[in-house]
């Protein structure tokens, strides 16, 4: 087949150059949200800068962090999951009650708390499966299911803890506490475990053929039926996932307060979903970052602790001031499409 | 009625720092019926998209009856009187016919709107384009041709003064061509301007009274249509004289059957169709629109509900549900659909061609480096003109986007490849180059399916050809039988 001479070179020049590096600048709008605010943080207040601040934040990210991660791959294949916040309040609840029972067997508390580690990813999988298989198999809308399943999550925890409390017996809580209190090198177990999460998360997604095809079914499922890809289960994966993320967030997050209540973990999905927005993926799927995912978790908790540490605004209005940051992201990113 | 004079006054378009047109000029006399000629990429389209007031010119001007015009919407060129429409239907699927055509223009009466009226408007420019539909008709109950009609009548509604045409015919029967043909003469006798923008020069030739020929983004020609052959014609498109278009034909294979169907049945689509394709072989598939030559092939890919007796690839039974089993038995399907079915337009060009063998780059990581190398050789094995290799598909023209999608259905090296309108929408050179990728194909000994509403084309490259009529297949015809009129008989079913 002739192939014209100029094939190759003829326009690439330093205009397709040029949208290149803007492009890539433009990946970088909440990297340079994030500096910002922390120059501003440190304006404010000089404590912002310490590492102690720098560590509390980051650990306070972690649970949600490591959940948007989870709903980033959902996002980006095109699905949604409203009930995250109300998995991890139930996941709490059960590991608490299977641990609490495996101590009054004179199970020893460090098995306990390994069992119990278990169940709670085991316990979220299982939720993300059936979320994954009502949408997949069912054929209902993401919105739809996981709507029902926000109810029926949080109305579960609610009567299992009789609208109290489900409490973790002692002698476990200070076998399960290093889980969230302890620090490795400096760095507190919740943020190394999200680091490990965010870095497999990243790689699953950029760098392997499941996460090529979670882009592919997001940016357009019915081209990528037609090439040969499997639809419903790189859809089911991505729902299994998300359960998995939720459940370890909830195995780092019980022994903070050693308890579930009907209010663990409200609002938990929506902050999910602003992380994974404000980080540069749409909301209608295609393409998204777990970077920027990340990056976006780490922004909005920012924002709560700057206005912890300050007073030019009342802490009550840390919702507004984040829904801001979430319209104003939103604004800067409109014409990327 | 008034005639419009429209004319371009060196008009200038660029997309940031490319230049697609070139300050380009010449006048559309009025009344006349005007054929826009050139290959993808020539800048037929972004021309046409300024004069009804899509895009801005970055410089330039459109005059309209001797004053420069400057539309800041089709909403203002359509208040000029100048309508396009579109090659890509601007149709809301959940509103009906009525409320499409009406869409933006709605009557009122009082604050109510005043859908008897509506009603009635439509259905009166429904006849005119020859759509025996209700006006309450959702438009996503039509099908492609239909749409294609309703985007026509809902011009006529508008009363345009000049009207441009963007591949009109490219999904209508012959019968609706004709009354598309009859309707452009009734338009053009009330003093109508038409551009009509085709890739087939045969409807040019038939139907213009002058054409208008662009490349690269310049005015190359303006000559009475009366007064150029097609050669000539194509040779003004492409800028140089066009070698044969198709290659010369292999004689047919005589090798047992590569892939072997008997009693495949797709619910209201295909009843009880049998075929053979041997190794090295085309087999053409022919039909009018509607015959279910597509919806046969989606069934048989495991799309849509189908039941088969015998599937053999090479003399061992095949089982397929989805388009994976497919794949992964050696048999794969271009789409006819381009934008919906076969290429993420969003994704790079890499990702797009490794998409159906991505196994094969990932261990399990993915190998960027590899996919690009990929990228690099399908650009000149299949002629990809890209000025770089980092832009998403939508950055490609439409035969270079075609390009690519047919390289992404080679990619996992089926044993038969079932191409689906492989040159739809695609100028006289890609097609060409098409044409002998097929020939490649088959000389590698694949089998290799073509489906096409083109039978020029058919008779062209292929060795066999089915006939389809209504789901059935209605004959089998072999290289010595193969003329435009036997596959009209048998396609209308007055054989």
């Amino acid at each position: 087949m002739p192939t014209p001479p100029e094939s190759t070179e003829a326009p690439a020049g330093a205009g397709a150059r040029a949208r290149h590096a803007w492009a890539r600048l433009h990946g970088l709008g909440p990297v340079v949200g994030l500096v910002v605010l922390c120059i501003a943080g440190f304006a404010l207040n000089h404590d912002f800068a310490t590492l102690d601040n720098a560590m509390n934040v980051l650990t306070r990210t972690a649970f949600i962090g490591i959940i948007a991660v989870g709903m980033c791959f959902v996002i980006v294949s095109g699905g949604i999951d409203l009930s995250v916040g109300s998995m991890a309040a139930l996941i709490a609840g059960g590991v608490i009650l299977l641990m609490n029972s495996l101590g009054k067997h004179h199970v020893p508390p460090t098995l306990a708390v390994v069992a119990g580690a278990g169940f709670a990813v085991l316990l979220g999988a299982l939720f993300g499966l059936a979320h994954g298989l009502l949408i997949t198999r069912g054929r209902i809308e993401p919105f739809i299911v996981t709507l029902g399943t926000l109810g029926i999550f949080r109305a579960t925890l609610t009567w299992l803890s009789d609208g109290g409390a489900i409490t973790l017996d002692n002698d476990l809580a200070d076998a399960y506490a290093p889980v969230y209190y302890a620090s490795l090198l400096g760095v507190p177990v919740p943020v190394w475990v999200f680091l490990l999460v965010a870095v497999v998360g990243a790689a699953i997604l950029n760098r392997t053929a499941f996460g090529r095809y979670v882009q592919a079914v997001g940016s357009n499922e019915q081209v990528a039926r037609y090439a040969a890809v499997d639809v419903d289960f790189t859809k089911l994966i991505t729902y299994v996932l998300l359960g998995a993320c939720v459940g370890v967030a909830t195995l780092l997050y019980v022994p903070r307060l050693g308890s579930a209540s009907p209010t663990t973990g409200l609002l938990w999905e929506l902050e999910a979903i602003a992380s994974v927005i404000v980080g540069g993926t749409a909301l209608k799927g295609g393409s998204g970052s777990v970077v920027g995912t990340v990056i976006g978790a780490i922004l909005l908790s920012v924002i709560s602790n700057i206005l912890n540490l300050t007073s030019i605004i009342s802490v009550y209005l840390n919702a507004a001031v984040q829904g801001g940051v979430i319209i104003v992201v939103a604004f800067m990113q409109r014409r990327r499409r | 009625m008034t005639s419009v004079a429209v004319s371009f006054d060196e008009v200038v378009k660029a997309f940031g720092p490319v230049r697609v047109l070139h300050g380009v000029s010449f006048d559309l006399a009025p009344g006349r019926v005007v054929g826009l000629l050139g290959e993808n990429g020539a800048g037929k389209s972004t021309l046409m998209k300024i004069l009804s007031g899509y895009e801005a010119p970055t410089s330039g001007h459109v005059v309209i009856d001797g004053t420069p015009a400057r539309f800041d919407g089709p909403r203002a060129a359509e208040a000029r009187g100048i309508v396009m429409i579109h090659q890509e239907f601007a149709l809301a699927e959940d509103l009906t016919i009525a409320q499409n055509v009406f869409l933006g223009h709605e009557l009122q009466r009082g604050w109510w709107l005043d859908d008897r009226a509506m009603r009635a408007e439509t259905a009166r420019v429904l006849k005119l384009v020859g759509l025996d539909a209700s006006p309450d008709t959702p438009v996503r109950d039509l099908i492609v041709a239909e749409k294609q009609l309703v985007e026509i009548a809902k011009a006529l509604q508008r009363a345009a003064r000049v009207l441009v045409m963007d591949e009109p015919t490219a999904t209508l029967t012959p019968g609706e061509t004709e009354r598309l043909f009859a309707l452009i003469a009734q338009l053009k006798a009330d003093g109508v301007t038409v551009v009509y923008i085709s890739h087939k020069l045969d409807e040019i030739e038939r139907i213009t009274d002058d054409v208008v020929v662009m490349r690269d983004g310049r005015f190359v020609a303006r000559e009475s249509t009366s007064a150029l052959t097609r050669r000539q014609m194509a040779n003004l498109m492409v800028g140089r004289e066009l070698s044969d278009l198709y290659p010369d034909k292999d004689p047919a294979p005589r090798a047992a059957p590569l892939l072997r169907v008997r009693g495949l049945t797709v619910p209201g689509w295909a009843r009880d169709v049998d075929f053979d394709v041997a190794p090295g072989e085309i087999l053409g598939f022919a039909g009018l629109v509607g015959a279910g030559r597509t919806e046969m092939f989606e069934g048989l890919l495991g799309l849509r509900p189908h039941g088969v007796d015998v599937l053999e690839l090479d003399g061992r039974p095949l089982r397929i549900r989805n388009p994976r089993d497919a794949a992964r038995q050696g048999l794969t399907y271009l789409s006819e659909d381009r934008k919906g079915k076969g290429l993420h337009v969003h994704f790079g060009l890499a990702q797009n061609l490794t998409l159906m063998a991505l196994k094969r780059y990932a261990a399990p990581w993915l190998d960027p480096a590899a996919e690009r190398a990929a990228l690099k050789a399908a650009v000149d094995e299949f002629g990809l003109r890209t000025g770089s290799l980092d832009i998403p598909a939508s950055s490609l023209s439409g035969g270079n986007q075609q390009k690519l999608a047919l390289a992404k259905v080679l990619h996992p090296d089926p044993r038969v490849v079932v191409l689906d309108e492989p040159t739809r929408g695609v100028d006289v050179g890609a097609k060409r180059d098409i044409y002998f990728l097929i020939q490649r194909l088959a000389r590698a000994g694949k089998g290799v399916v073509v489906i096409s509403s083109e039978l020029v084309e058919l008779i062209g490259i292929c060795h066999r050809i089915v006939v389809m009529r209504a789901g059935v297949r209605q004959a089998t015809l072999s290289a010595d039988q193969l003329t435009e009129e036997a596959l009209i008989a048998h396609a209308t079913g007055i054989h």
